[in-house]
């Protein structure tokens, strides 16, 4: 016979380790496929092994009442610093940009901190993975997927190399900078610089081709090359290049550079996006959207850019997916989606570019994003719609294990609640 | 240019605008935030707001604008916000309550048609927080369009903004190339640098009040020399200027609070007050505000110990709360959403949400009386939404100050392709002239 068990009770339990369950009564929103109202979900170690309005429950299994909540799959924040910065302004906190213009080599997944606080902060809007992105110089490294709990970055790492994240050179103009205030540089002296700084690029990549044909043929004494060898997954196209665009000129460069290396492109952080609406709906190149909390990038820009990007993608069917960028924005991941659904994004659309659509651009949907059988067990709970502030996440699943919602946040306010 | 150009085609807006006009809003949900709703009409005559209720007469002559279901609110009210100002810091010294917003307001500031066109209709305009007193600030209504003269919220209370912290102590230890070390470098330095200003003030007050006294006995006195720095901190200390206090350590805001009831004055609010609900219990007893933001954190170590539910927590303690954006830092096209984060973190009510953008921060400014709730008698500054406001599928249809339509969705986004082209138009004539034909082998 099945254990019954409340809800209360299995978040006060705080399990240390997978349990099979099932959860009765909640609508479930696979996300692959219209909600199912009055619904079982079951979990076996750490999969969802079967949902719907009759799934059988094994014997065995405890079995979680939860009528009337909604179960949506965990969300992925697709450009995050989660675990690289744990406060803006002190340095020693920052792992995010390594010095060196070309680092492929560097991965972000063994530098996550476990410990920041900005893990459960994070969790508690629903976010279950995070694809952590590095920054710095043009190649600034492997951006690796982690979920949101583990006790060390191993535990926590679902797919060590998402991508390689790539800034090109740029041609603006406009530098700021602290030290040196804000002004313009003469477009001559930029073009110039511009110029021999894709010169670099196009050189690095032509180093690392030849690499991997040497490598291919060793000769004697032939030494690994950590940098390269690095870059050799880009060239065989296993491993897209993420490359940061947000301007037209940036987002033009992107595409040509993409095109003539013969690589696998995902565009990051894209603002002008207008003039490539069509070919990037035609060539199906996946876009990662801004910081959506951004003001309009010119003065006569629309009031409700960038907040109107993901609508124009999805009207251009090109694959999106939301990134939080900054370390204080994760948690407002599903409230960027809930601004882009008052913008003219379908709720529908929403969802998926922050599940499924998702750990398809990162080539990730064999386990992540949707609730299908075979799965990662990894969802919330929730007692509505997550994209508006009002609804309340009551519990989440990593893995098939129940992860508490608990924060620092929480607990401050619970410790001085008590003073009041 | 962009600029130019942008307010050109945004001139037209004063097209829709009639002075004056009488105006029936009706069909509409109203969201009195403190009356409970009204499903119903609004009348607007003289600018003010004449009558609510479920139906209206029409009187004759009236405009009649149907809401088609649509959710009336209050105008948004921002207790702080740097909009609208040419240049926020004197950075030299670190009491400079001599400079004025007044003097430096920039009417043709874009941020302010973005906050119109998300409801926000009255903004503490502030100075920064470089200063531990940084200057005597301005409340605005947001008349985009109109010159800086006509965007002083006439009759509103005086301001002025301090600071306290890291801001404030960071000239103290600044190493950048050529920064003069400026004190206070410390906390302790800064409650001096505060106390020491009142000492002076109070000094300048005795003096003052003393020649008063002598010249109207009919002594044959000198006048004191007259000092712009200490003028408004006497009119603090008379209750004649609120004291608008950046801060945010629990340590601070206590320090502060102690060293203004040390020379007899009120804190009106504290800005940002991020650990405020720490000593929520001694901030409402002083009697002094919190504004702050919705879900602000560790952008410095500051700010490590902020909680999203520190507004809801003010307020559970008694303290008179409201949101704020500190534009640009944070943005006024997300006050409502941030109202409404006070639900996911806090569960407020509908009203209690909305307060904290409204009633509350118009309480703060002391202008409840004009604004921040749909009452008759109050100014029609009414924001029409489509969606309930604390809902993110909600966009900002019309927004109307003292009764004029100065945002309106419809012409907003009509407008959007004759920018688009008169942009492309200007741009086409930046281009360099062709180069004249060469023939065939020329070099």
């Amino acid at each position: 016979m099945n254990r019954l068990i409340t809800l209360a009770v299995l978040a006060a339990a705080s399990l240390a380790h997978a349990e099979n369950f099932a959860l009765r009564g909640v609508t479930i929103h696979p996300v692959s496929a219209v909600e199912i109202p009055n619904a079982v979900l079951v979990v076996t170690g750490d999969r969802i092994t079967d949902f719907g309005p009759k799934a059988a429950i094994p014997k065995g299994h405890k079995v979680v009442e939860a009528k009337g909540l909604h179960v949506y799959p965990g969300m992925i924040d697709s450009a995050s610093v989660l675990g690289l910065s744990e406060i803006g302004s002190v340095r020693e906190t920052q792992d995010i940009a390594e010095l060196g213009d070309f680092n492929p080599q560097l991965r972000t997944m063994i530098a996550v901190n476990p410990g920041s606080e900005h893990i459960p902060v994070s969790r508690a809007n629903g976010i279950t993975s995070s694809v952590v992105v590095p920054s710095g110089g043009f190649i600034g490294g492997q951006a690796s997927i982690m979920h949101l709990d583990g006790w060390t970055w191993e535990e926590m790492a679902v797919s060590p190399s998402a991508a390689m994240q790539m800034r090109l050179p740029s041609q603006e103009a406009t530098v700021t900078g602290r030290a040196l205030g804000t002004g313009r540089r003469p477009y001559a002296e930029v073009k110039r610089r511009y110029e021999e700084q894709m010169q670099q690029v196009r050189l690095f990549f032509e180093a690392a081709r030849a690499y991997q044909a040497r490598k291919a043929n060793p000769v004697l004494g032939f030494k690994p090359d950590l940098r390269l060898e690095a870059m050799i997954p880009v060239l065989e196209g296993k491993t897209p290049l993420m490359i940061v665009a947000p301007k037209e000129r940036a987002i033009r460069d992107a595409l040509a550079f993409a095109e003539r290396e013969k690589v696998k492109v995902i565009l990051a952080g894209v603002r002008e996006v207008d003039p490539f609406l069509e070919e990037l709906g035609r060539k199906k190149i996946p876009v990662i959207l801004p910081d959506l909390y951004q003001v309009p990038l010119e003065e006569d820009a629309s009031i409700d850019e960038p907040l109107d990007i993901p609508a124009k993608l999805a009207k251009a069917g090109i694959p999106f997916a939301f990134g939080s960028y900054n370390i204080e924005r994760p948690r407002n991941l599903p409230f960027q989606a809930g601004n882009a659904v008052g913008n003219g994004l379908s709720h529908d659309a929403a969802i998926r570019a922050l599940t499924l659509g998702a750990a398809e651009i990162w080539g990730v949907a064999d386990r992540l994003g949707s609730i299908d059988k075979g799965k990662f067990a990894d969802f919330i709970l929730t007692d509505g719609d997550p994209l508006e502030p009002k609804t309340q996440i009551r519990q989440m699943w990593i893995l098939g294990k129940p992860v508490s919602l608990e924060n620092r946040h929480t607990k401050l306010y619970e410790q001085y609640k008590k003073r009041l | 240019m962009n600029r130019r150009l942008f307010l050109s085609t945004l001139a037209s807006a004063s097209l829709l605008r009639a002075v004056g006009e009488t105006i029936l809003i009706k069909n509409a949900k109203i969201l009195t935030v403190t009356k409970g709703r009204v499903d119903g009409s609004l009348l607007i005559r003289d600018g003010k707001i004449a009558e609510i209720g479920a139906s209206v007469m029409a009187p004759a002559g009236a405009v009649t604008i149907d809401a088609a279901g649509g959710f009336l609110m209050p105008g948004i009210v921002d207790c702080h916000a740097h909009v609208g100002a040419d240049a926020i810091n004197e950075g030299t010294i670190s009491v400079s309550s001599m400079v004025r917003i007044e003097d430096v307001l920039a009417p043709d500031d874009i941020q302010i048609y973005r906050g119109l066109a998300a409801g926000v209709t009255t903004s503490n305009v502030l100075h920064g927080s470089a200063n531990t007193i940084g200057g005597q600030c301005s409340v605005v209504k947001m008349r985009w369009g109109k010159p800086a003269t006509q965007m002083v919220f006439s009759g509103a209370k005086p301001g002025i903004k301090f600071a306290l912290g890291e801001n404030v102590k960071r000239s103290g230890s600044n190493t950048n190339f050529g920064a003069t070390l400026r004190y206070p470098a410390t906390r302790m330095g800064v409650e001096d640098v505060v106390r020491e200003a009142f000492n002076d003030a109070r000094a300048y007050q005795r003096q003052r009040d003393e020649y008063q006294t002598r010249a109207g006995k009919g002594e044959r006195v000198a006048p004191p020399r007259r000092d712009f720095k200490l003028e408004p901190l006497v009119e603090v200390l008379e209750g004649k200027r609120l004291v608008h206090a950046h801060c945010y350590r629990s340590d601070e805001i206590l320090m502060l609070l102690r060293a203004a009831e040390e020379f007899g004055f009120k804190i009106r609010t504290l800005q940002h007050g991020l650990e405020a609900y720490k000593v929520a219990k001694e901030i409402a007893k002083h009697g002094a505000g919190v504004s702050t933001f919705a879900d602000s954190w560790s952008y410095k170590i500051e700010a490590y110990d902020a909680i999203p539910y520190n507004a809801a927590l003010c307020m559970k303690a008694g303290v008179l709360t409201s949101l704020n954006t500190d534009a640009p830092v944070t943005q006024q096209r997300h006050l409502l959403q941030d109202a409404a984060k006070t639900q996911r973190y806090g569960q407020l009510t509908d009203d209690e949400a909305l307060s904290l953008v409204t009633i509350n921060p118009a309480k703060q400014l002391m202008i409840e009386d004009r604004v921040g709730s749909l009452e008759v008698g109050k100014d029609a500054d009414i924001v029409l939404t489509d969606k309930h406001p604390l809902s993110l599928y909600t966009k900002v249809q019309k927004v109307f100050i003292d009764g004029e339509v100065y945002f309106d969705r419809e012409q907003d986004v009509r407008e959007r392709s004759l920018r688009a082209a008169r942009r492309k138009a200007l741009a086409e004539k930046l281009k360099p002239a062709a180069p004249p034909a060469q023939k065939k082998g020329a070099r």
